[in-house]
């Protein structure tokens, strides 16, 4: 038992380390993809292409200083950056970063690169979570007794719960072919074949996980929270330091579980058309780490290229996208694979 | 190791819960009723229903306190004033707190623990095949309540004032 706690508590640290350096590289990505976007340089004084820009801007945020302005809720206002970092930190434990390998580390069964591989639940404890990630943000809101942030806020909370229901129901389409929660099982019910995944078998369903998933971070084209330009930077514009830092790493903690979540569900996670399928053990499990990162790698890109591509949403236009739009469409798709599976199509 | 996160996760529900109860300001209200909400969940789990835990934080902390802390804080109710509450009030309050809490103790203590449930009922394909075979009923029941909220929601909404 112990030596199991020991694997257990090394992977969790393995990949939050690992989660937590991909917030530096993610935003040296956005800032030169940004520039490279919009035909300019971006940071590229400090170190070799400015990769170390996000060092020196971590440095930058650990030594300003933490204010809390007069008004506010003290205890909310602490407790607001908390529950963003919380469950930005805790929802990827369910992920399979790497094939179950069954390799074994001194005698110890290391199986993959999963935190929790035994977990039935597992899709619906992702979204349990991540469900309560609205509180950190309508808190942030609320707590800072300025009504930019109470605006950001509502707004946010409006939209997480808006687009949650589409992003779900997307889920269920593939948990309906599945027939398990279970992230491993979900991967390895789409086969070794490309045909096979679910982004190809479920374009529908696909594409409202890819929006809902867009909205459900924040992120441009629904960065309706935020919005520099009329909210000054919503929810978290009162914060400062590390607090602030707090939101800003857990915005982009949640861009990379969603990604690893999607190419879970719909790219065929870490698996590598017919290759896979030949290997086993330790090269198995380097190939399909390899090739889950470079699948999230791709989505995060996406990520960045579509944010600097497209304009905001209006409030309204959100709202519409969002119910009348997206969820007929997740609707549709979960028929379509109903109708398919009854039919013995899939 | 199952114990001590059981009684960490009971004080702390008891104790959200009486916050949830007792604090003046709405929004802490809401907020320690979620953490309630979540030990609970953590309960769940630790009795093998990893489904429900699920659902339990899903449904409750993630989707209707949100939409609790949403009405809270478009209300933007004043906090209230300090009157106090009458005392028959606290005297039933009391008593009835008393009633339930020690009751309940006095029936835990004495009540013989039941058979141990197998932990394959708690997963999500068990919990399915019960509420589409022996309880389709029920179920589709409950599917056309909530219908009827929706509906009546809706005519409230368009209603012309």
């Amino acid at each position: 038992m112990w030596a199991e706690l020991a694997v257990t508590a090394a992977k969790l640290l393995a990949v939050a380390v690992v989660l937590l350096t991909c917030v530096p590289i993610m935003v040296w990505v956005e800032r030169r993809g940004a520039a490279f976007i919009q035909d300019r340089l971006g940071p590229n004084r400090v170190g070799p292409m400015g990769l170390l820009q996000p060092v020196i801007d971590a440095v930058k945020l650990f030594f300003k200083e933490d204010l809390t302005p007069g008004g506010v809720n003290p205890v909310l206002y602490t407790l607001a950056p908390m529950v963003s970092m919380f469950v930005a930190l805790v929802t990827f434990i369910v992920i399979p970063f790497s094939a179950d390998a069954g390799v074994e580390v001194f005698g110890v069964p290391l199986r993959g690169i999963h935190v929790a591989p035994d977990l039935g639940v597992g899709v619906l404890y992702l979204l349990a979570i991540s469900s309560l990630g609205v509180y950190g943000i309508v808190l942030a809101g609320w707590s800072s007794n300025n009504k930019y942030s109470l605006l950001g806020g509502l707004r946010s909370s409006a939209q997480l719960l808006s687009y949650e229901l589409s992003l779900t129901l997307a889920v269920l389409g593939v948990i309906l072919v599945s027939g398990s929660l279970n992230l491993q099982e979900v991967i390895s019910r789409q086969g070794p074949e490309l045909w096979k995944w679910h982004a190809v078998t479920q374009p529908i369903g696909f594409i409202v996980f890819l929006v809902a998933a867009f909205a459900e971070t924040n992120r441009l084209p629904f960065d309706l929270a935020e919005a520099e330009t009329e909210l000054v930077a919503g929810y978290h514009v009162e914060y400062s330091s590390m607090r602030f830092a707090s939101f800003f790493m857990s915005e982009y903690i949640n861009i990379v579980t969603i990604s690893a979540l999607t190419v879970t569900l719909f790219l065929g996670g870490w698996q590598v058309p017919w290759l896979t399928a030949t290997l086993s053990g330790w090269p198995l499990l380097l190939v399909s780490v390899a090739a889950f990162a470079a699948k999230v790698a791709f989505l995060l890109w996406l990520f960045v290229w579509v944010r600097w591509s497209l304009p905001r949403f209006r409030y309204d236009q959100l709202m519409q996208l969002g119910w009348k739009g997206l969820l007929p469409l997740a609707a549709l798709n979960l028929l379509i694979v109903g109708v398919a599976m009854s039919q013995g199509w899939m | 190791m199952e114990l001590a996160v059981f009684y960490v996760a009971a004080v702390v529900a008891v104790a959200t819960g009486v916050i949830a109860v007792a604090h003046r300001n709405p929004v802490v209200n809401v907020m320690s009723l979620v953490v309630t909400f979540f030990c609970v969940a953590v309960c769940y789990a630790l009795l093998a229903a990893p489904f429900l835990a699920a659902a339990q934080i899903l449904v409750y902390a993630g989707a209707i306190l949100v939409l609790f802390l949403f009405v809270v804080m478009l209300l933007n109710a004043p906090l209230p004033a300090t009157d106090q509450p009458r005392q028959l009030q606290r005297v039933f309050g009391v008593a009835a707190v008393l009633l339930v809490g020690l009751g309940g103790a006095a029936l835990a203590l004495v009540a013989a623990p039941g058979p141990a449930i197998p932990p394959a009922e708690g997963t999500a394909a068990a919990i399915g095949r019960l509420l589409v075979g022996p309880h389709l009923f029920a179920f589709e029941l409950v599917s056309v309540l909530l219908l009827a909220a929706l509906v009546g929601a809706m005519v409230l909404v368009k209603r012309k004032a």
